[in-house]
């Protein structure tokens, strides 16, 4: 019994350890997915709003009502764990574009961030009331778009 | 020393004294007098569209500048290069720290020759190689729009560049190499405002074509993209052989230059950022001449 519960202990021990470990070498590549996730909802849901601002797409109100309000809402997710240090390009080379600067500039990015949400939050309000507030609208969110990509993002 | 071997000795001396004074000359900047230049001042509001396209304040604009702050081009901008550190200069019209005391032929001269008024040599961070093949009438235009803005008296931080590169006669012959100002890609006339955009004030070749090992730009590459300057990453190839927008329409790039929105709605990053800031002030028929023209390049494929 003695021995069985020696093994069984050590056997726990070991998996703790190895679930530790692969938590560690994979917390940084799934914080990385997390951010692209999150990117590409964004894109998603402006690819309608900007869909309709050239043209290729017939100007809805309430979707782009709808699609408005969805950026703002994911705009106003909390990002917190998203972003550890040690995710940045030069550490993970082929895996994110983000750049160091993220980390060493802090809280530069979260001001960023706070523009996205605001330019959101300003279009989900004009975004149905017809087809020229919503070109005005989007103009600002791609600026805020820029913003960080500009100062945060490295080439492909 | 006696006989042959002093008359070789003397035609050693005479060959090398030549060879001197040739490199002297081939070395020598080249400038046009004002003589040169046609009659008539330039036009303040054609050139702020050159200003534009040119993207003027992306490097003399101080870091950081908002709104109108970016008029002032007061320089201090570093360029951090294999070859050393470059710190972009004051242009602004401030008579001692920019450049107001400049006559138009200076400027000319400057951007079409990389000639400085004292007859040096600018080097190449400077991007003339583009710029001289831009139209006279359009540089002073262009100088006309300088003039008006703000000044500023910010001192001028000079050049960090070790040695041999330091010699700034060399870049005579660097010029004499990569200076042409021979359009690159041959087009037809429908496709020559957006050659001339790209090709000439818009600079495009400056980070999108691979330079050779002196930094000259590779243009049997032209436009074939190559490693970006300021770490890891790539600059992207905009020929129809590259794998980025090859794939856009002539709307989608104009699109991007306008908005900064890609067609699958990312939007511009780094130096391309800053870029299309600057296209976002065109007209939309230049966008789109700048599309066309990108669509009709002769196809570059990947780097080996």
């Amino acid at each position: 019994m003695r021995k069985v519960s020696i093994a069984l202990a050590g056997a726990a021990i070991a998996a703790t350890l190895a679930g530790t470990s692969a938590l560690a070498d994979g917390h940084l590549e799934k914080a990385v997915e997390a951010r692209n996730a999150q990117m590409k909802l964004y894109a998603w849901n402006l690819g309608m709003l900007g869909g309709m601002a050239k043209g290729s797409v017939e100007y809805d109100a309430k979707k782009a009502k709808q699609a408005a309000d969805n950026l703002h809402a994911l705009s106003s997710l909390s990002q917190q764990g998203m972003w550890p240090e040690g995710s940045d390009n030069f550490a993970m080379e082929g895996k994110t574009r983000a750049l160091p600067e993220i980390w060493t500039t802090y809280p530069a990015i979260s001001e960023k961030g706070k523009a996205l949400t605001d330019a959101a939050g300003a279009l989900a309000q004009v975004a149905g009331n017809g087809l020229d507030a919503l070109k005005a609208g989007i103009g600002d969110v791609g600026k805020s778009c820029g913003g960080c990509h500009k100062q945060f993002r490295a080439p492909k | 020393m006696t006989g042959p071997m002093r008359r070789i000795s003397i035609g050693i001396v005479v060959l090398g004294l030549a060879a001197a004074v040739a490199a002297w000359f081939l070395s020598a900047p080249k400038q046009i007098g004002a003589a040169d230049l046609p009659a008539g001042k330039g036009d303040p509001e054609r050139g702020a569209t050159l200003f534009a396209i040119g993207g003027c304040v992306s490097c003399h604009a101080p870091e950081g500048a908002k709104g109108t702050d970016k008029l002032v081009l007061a320089g201090g901008r570093a360029f951090k290069t294999e070859f050393g550190t470059f710190y972009a200069p004051n242009i602004s019209p401030d008579p001692d720290a920019g450049i107001g005391r400049w006559e138009p032929v200076d400027f000319v001269n400057a951007m079409k020759y990389g000639t400085s008024p004292d007859g040096g040599h600018f080097y190449p961070a400077f991007p003339y190689t583009s710029y001289a093949r831009m139209q006279v009438e359009d540089l002073l235009d262009l100088w006309a729009y300088l003039t008006v803005l703000p000044a500023s008296d910010r001192a001028n931080r000079p050049h960090d560049i070790g040695f041999p590169f330091s010699i700034r006669r060399a870049v005579g012959f660097w010029k004499l190499l990569y200076l042409a100002p021979e359009p690159v890609v041959p087009v037809g006339e429908d496709l020559e405002r957006g050659r001339y955009l790209v090709e000439g004030p818009g600079h495009c070749g400056e980070c999108h074509t691979p330079r050779s090992p002196i930094g000259g730009p590779d243009l049997a590459r032209w436009l074939g993209g190559g490693p970006n300057p300021d770490g890891p990453g790539t600059i992207p190839n905009l020929t129809p052989g590259g794998e980025t927008i090859s794939g856009w329409s002539e709307a989608d790039i104009a699109e991007y230059l306008k908005s900064g929105f890609t067609p699958d709605f990312d939007t511009a990053g780094g130096s391309m950022a800053d870029v299309v800031e600057n296209t976002s002030q065109l007209d939309d028929d230049d966008r789109l001449a700048i599309a066309r023209y990108l669509k009709a390049l002769p196809a570059v494929g990947a780097a080996e």
